[in-house]
């Protein structure tokens, strides 16, 4: 029927979608600024933030410091084997730093905290939804915005740019083996690059890359999850759904939203 | 009557092309027990969810003090709202905090108490629903039965003025669906919230309801209270009334209520057709909130089965016994006149083996199991319901049986 439809009057279909789209925008943007507002009404909840920060933050160190590690080795041998063609190795330092910084860092440490965490948010609080565990909230008169959303978005904001700093550095020091101990490039030279280099503006505009990534994860997961219940699926195929579109939805946004800051940095 | 607490007026909702509710009419009065029964999938739940104002109707109105919800200010709305609880089917506990968490969750973040009193309270509840000792414990590491206990401990620890069960016995054994039952009803006493039950437990539910409601078809078919229920014509509550009800009592497995009116219905037509004398005698275990108190709601019910099993055990073959009430058991003794019958209770007093009561519970050591008998022989002329009138009155009182269970000295009662 659906089809049928779709092939007979493909404009309507389309109209339908892109207003269904848009519509959709609009609520995950109010869904955002509520969740932004409550963390800001009293009283605080700095034990829940303290939390998220633990589960976002703190339990993806050892995931995101691997993972730097070989995004900064696998720079450093391309870097390398580029660089060495035109036989100006010395530049492996600012290659690797500037990719990190600015591009490499950011992107990377958003999309492995959404397969660690953004994954697990979407799965929780979509779990919470269809056990009534939120209807229990609202039925005791808690706000489940400020409950389960904006803590998380507290926490994104906090924890995005620390690990993105942390992926800088342990990439910059992954590009340091393969470039100094493996290919043998001075280090003195390297890290005199590497700090001659990255100037003050790559590090805030990485950060607020950091920041705009933070929004985007927390948000989408987040709503992802709140709203299992609208799906036709329900139950576990519901949650289960909604886990898959929080990962994707979020990854295909990061590496939008960094090419659109990109432009506007550049 | 009195102004409604919460009405409904032409209430209709629909979801997609369902329409779920299609113009309810219904009042839930204050201080009372309500249970809303039908079938599965008739909007029930939707029922409670509109109260709570989880729901809003699409169209017509739901009145919390004759004052239409949808019309509060937000303020005035969270103001009402505060006063309900709500029970949810599956319990719905936060997986992610433990017992004691669930429990304090609503203390913290809706009153003003310090951690001290919070701590007071929620420990005091979790006493009383004997969950002390897994307090510790996440909802995934316990059973089912607890989760219900659980739940109805975070329902009662803000002391709200209405609570709503959503199918609160689901899922339970006998002996804990009636002690879930007994909880509900001995609260509700003590603290005089009003309580909607929503329920397929028939006919256990109809002992602790003042009213009762039946939804069918989106409309409520039915309204009144449990014994008006029994009698009504109208042949789809009759029809799923009779559908529900099992010639077994739950938890005693002596016959239930349904059976033992079926046979006292046979009684009468046998005495006003042929002259056959018969009595019966209405069983009451007096003091059961206070057993409730000191034994425990559980225990408190073992106790009673295992008195209805003693009763079986000394009644003849002819003889039937019944679960007549929550705490009472109804015997129908045919060929019996009311000398005779209080034989048979002077007989039953002497054959109770008082320790079998008891030895079920170590908390219940010390407890006196108090029973009154009441006592009434049908008359030609007497119609069924003055009959049990009578003898539920006690105005024909010929004897009174109280057991002081565990007093050694004085091991079954004297006249």
């Amino acid at each position: 029927m659906d089809l049928l439809v779709t092939l007979k009057n493909p404009l309507v279909t389309l109209g339908n979608r892109t207003l269904g789209v848009i519509a959709e925008l609009g609520r995950v943007t109010v869904f955002f600024f509520k969740g932004l507002a409550l963390i800001f009404v009293v009283p605080f909840q700095v034990s829940k933030i303290m939390q998220q920060i633990y589960f976002i933050g703190l339990k993806s160190l050892f995931v995101i410091c691997l993972t730097a590690a070989f995004t900064g080795m696998v720079l450093g041998i391309q870097g390398y084997h580029t660089l060495v063609k035109y036989g100006s190795t010395g530049a492996l330092g600012s290659a690797v730093a500037l990719s990190l910084v600015r591009e490499m860092g950011p992107v990377m440490t958003a999309i492995m905290i959404v397969a660690r965490a953004g994954s697990s948010m979407a799965a929780e609080i979509g779990i919470m939804r269809i056990s009534e565990q939120i209807d229990a909230l609202q039925t005791m008169d808690i706000n489940p915005i400020r409950f389960l959303v904006s803590p998380r978005l507290a926490a994104a904001f906090v924890s995005f740019p620390l690990l993105t700093a942390l992926f800088d550095v342990v990439g910059i020091f992954g590009g340091y083996l393969t470039g100094s101990v493996l290919l043998g490039i001075n280090p003195g030279l390297y890290f005199s690059r590497v700090e001659t280099s990255v100037g003050m503006a790559d590090v805030t505009g990485g950060f607020v890359k950091s920041i705009v990534f933070a929004v985007v994860v927390a948000t989408i997961c987040c709503y992802q999850g709140y709203y299992t219940h609208t799906r036709e699926e329900f139950g576990a195929k519901g949650v289960s759904l909604s886990t898959t579109s929080a990962v994707v939805l979020s990854c295909v946004l990061i590496l939008i939203a960094d090419y659109v800051m990109t432009s506007f940095l550049l | 009557m009195n102004q409604p607490l919460i009405e409904f007026k032409d209430a209709a909702k629909q979801f997609g092309r369902q329409r779920v509710l299609d113009g309810v009419n219904l009042s839930i009065y204050s201080g009372e027990i309500t249970t809303i029964i039908g079938k599965s999938g008739v909007g029930k739940s939707v029922l409670l969810k509109h109260m709570i104002g989880l729901m809003e109707p699409d169209k017509g109105q739901v009145l919390f003090n004759g004052q239409p919800l949808n019309g509060l200010k937000t303020i005035e709305r969270k103001a009402v709202m505060r006063k309900f609880s709500y029970m949810f089917q599956e319990a719905a506990l936060f997986d992610f905090l433990t017992v004691y968490e669930n429990v304090a969750l609503p203390l913290q973040e809706r009153t003003a108490l310090n951690e001290d009193e919070i701590r007071q309270r929620v420990k005091g509840k979790l006493k009383q629903l004997d969950l002390q000792e897994i307090d510790a414990k996440y909802p995934s590491q316990i059973s089912g039965g607890m989760k219900k206990r659980v739940a109805l401990a975070r329902a009662l620890v803000t002391a709200p003025e209405v609570i709503l069960f959503d199918e609160p016995t689901t899922g339970l054994d006998p002996i804990r669906k009636n002690a879930v039952h007994s909880m509900i009803a001995d609260y509700q006493k003590r603290y005089g919230f009003t309580a909607v039950i929503v329920s397929h437990e028939i006919p256990d539910v109809f002992f602790i309801s003042q009213r009762v409601a039946m939804i069918e078809g989106g409309r409520i078919l039915f309204e009144g209270t449990p014994r008006d229920i029994q009698r009504v014509a109208n042949p789809a509550v009759k029809e799923f009334i009779q559908g529900l009800e099992s010639p077994h009592d739950d938890l005693t497995g002596i016959a239930s209520q349904a059976m033992g009116r079926r046979r006292l219905r046979q009684e009468m037509n046998r005495l006003q057709r042929r002259e056959i004398p018969f009595s019966i005698v209405l069983l009451s275990v007096e003091n059961m909130e206070d057993l409730d108190r000191i034994a425990g709601h559980m225990a408190s019910q073992t106790m009673f089965k295992t008195f209805a099993n003693v009763v079986e055990q000394n009644i003849y073959m002819t003889d039937t016994c019944f679960r007549y009430d929550m705490n009472k058991i109804m015997v129908v003794l045919p060929d019996t006149d009311a000398n005779q019958a209080r034989m048979f209770c002077q007989k039953l007093s002497r054959n109770l083996e008082l320790d079998a009561l008891l030895e079920e519970s170590d908390s219940a050591q010390g407890v006196c199991f108090l029973i009154n008998a009441g006592v009434s022989q049908a008359h030609k002329d007497s119609r069924l319901e003055q009959l049990l009138d009578e003898v539920e009155s006690r105005q024909n009182f010929f004897y009174e049986c109280k057991l002081q269970a565990l007093a050694a000295e004085h091991p079954y009662a004297d006249k």
